[in-house]
């Protein structure tokens, strides 16, 4: 099993938004994704990173690999010290936004991977996404 | 990072580069309008090829440019989309991309074509 080194990345600029997803990806790649999941895991970090320095005023972005009883994967980890999510149920709904946005990156981002959880109280939110790679053997 | 958009007769073709920021992919909207309008362009291509994927932002700056050129009178044809990034829009939600799309830049440049030749044949027999 391919380990994957821990990458912690700030989130400051609309660069980091860049770098954060083409991280991702590498990851996804070393980690042995196929090209349509490192597409997906890169296209939910672009959605949150960018959330994270909108909303957040920034942040920073854990790369790091998952290894559960049952499986083996990538955890992301996309954390801001911003206003932090009033209601998230609402936020995962389609076209819920609190600036002129269409409200579509949050739950876009929970379709495209295997687990997304938010953690949120003013002042820290931090989203956790998963993609797993396979079923260990029993 | 400003985008070049080319003019080819009557149509502008552009290419939208990998890792564009957002910043330059606002402005890159409204170069775009400026130019249609400055050059009267019938049709746009834009070329999406170099992208390795599309977030919902720059979905909108796709589908709010090409409704913008089309409120200039323009026809808009995006092209060249990788399939992964077709999985991934539908996947993220099924209105992301309204646009009308072609596989490739000479798919998009007949499809542009017949259209300018459609409208002019059109205005033609309004003037008879």
């Amino acid at each position: 099993m391919t380990e994957l080194k821990n990458t912690q990345l700030a989130i400051s600029s609309q660069t980091d938004v860049i770098v954060c997803r083409q991280k991702a990806r590498e990851a996804a790649v070393t980690m042995g994704f196929g090209l349509a999941d490192q597409t997906r895991l890169a296209t939910a970090v672009s959605e949150l990173v960018r959330n994270a320095l909108r909303h957040g005023g920034g942040g920073n972005c854990l790369i790091r690999d998952l290894e559960e009883k049952v499986q083996y994967g990538i955890e992301i980890l996309i954390e801001d010290d911003g206003p932090g999510i009033a209601d998230i149920d609402q936020a995962l709904e389609d076209g819920y936004s609190t600036d002129k946005s269409l409200g579509l990156g949050l739950p876009a981002a929970k379709r495209l991977v295997h687990v997304l959880h938010i953690d949120s109280q003013p002042g820290r939110t931090c989203i956790s996404i998963k993609m797993y790679l396979q079923k260990k053997a029993a | 990072m400003k985008i070049a958009i080319m003019k080819l007769g009557g149509i502008l073709i552009t290419a939208l580069p990998l890792d564009l920021i957002d910043e330059d992919a606002m402005e890159f909207q409204g170069d775009l309008l400026n130019e249609i309008n400055a050059h009267d362009a019938k049709g746009v291509i834009i070329d999406i090829s170099a992208l390795d994927l599309v977030d919902s932002f720059m979905a909108r700056i796709i589908n709010d440019s090409a409704t913008m050129a089309g409120l200039l009178g323009a026809e808009v044809v995006v092209c060249g989309m990788q399939p992964q990034i077709g999985t991934t829009l539908i996947e993220m939600g099924r209105e992301l991309l309204g646009v009308e799309t072609a596989l490739n830049l000479d798919l998009a440049m007949a499809r542009i074509l017949a259209k300018v030749k459609a409208e002019d044949m059109e205005q033609a027999d309004d003037g008879t």
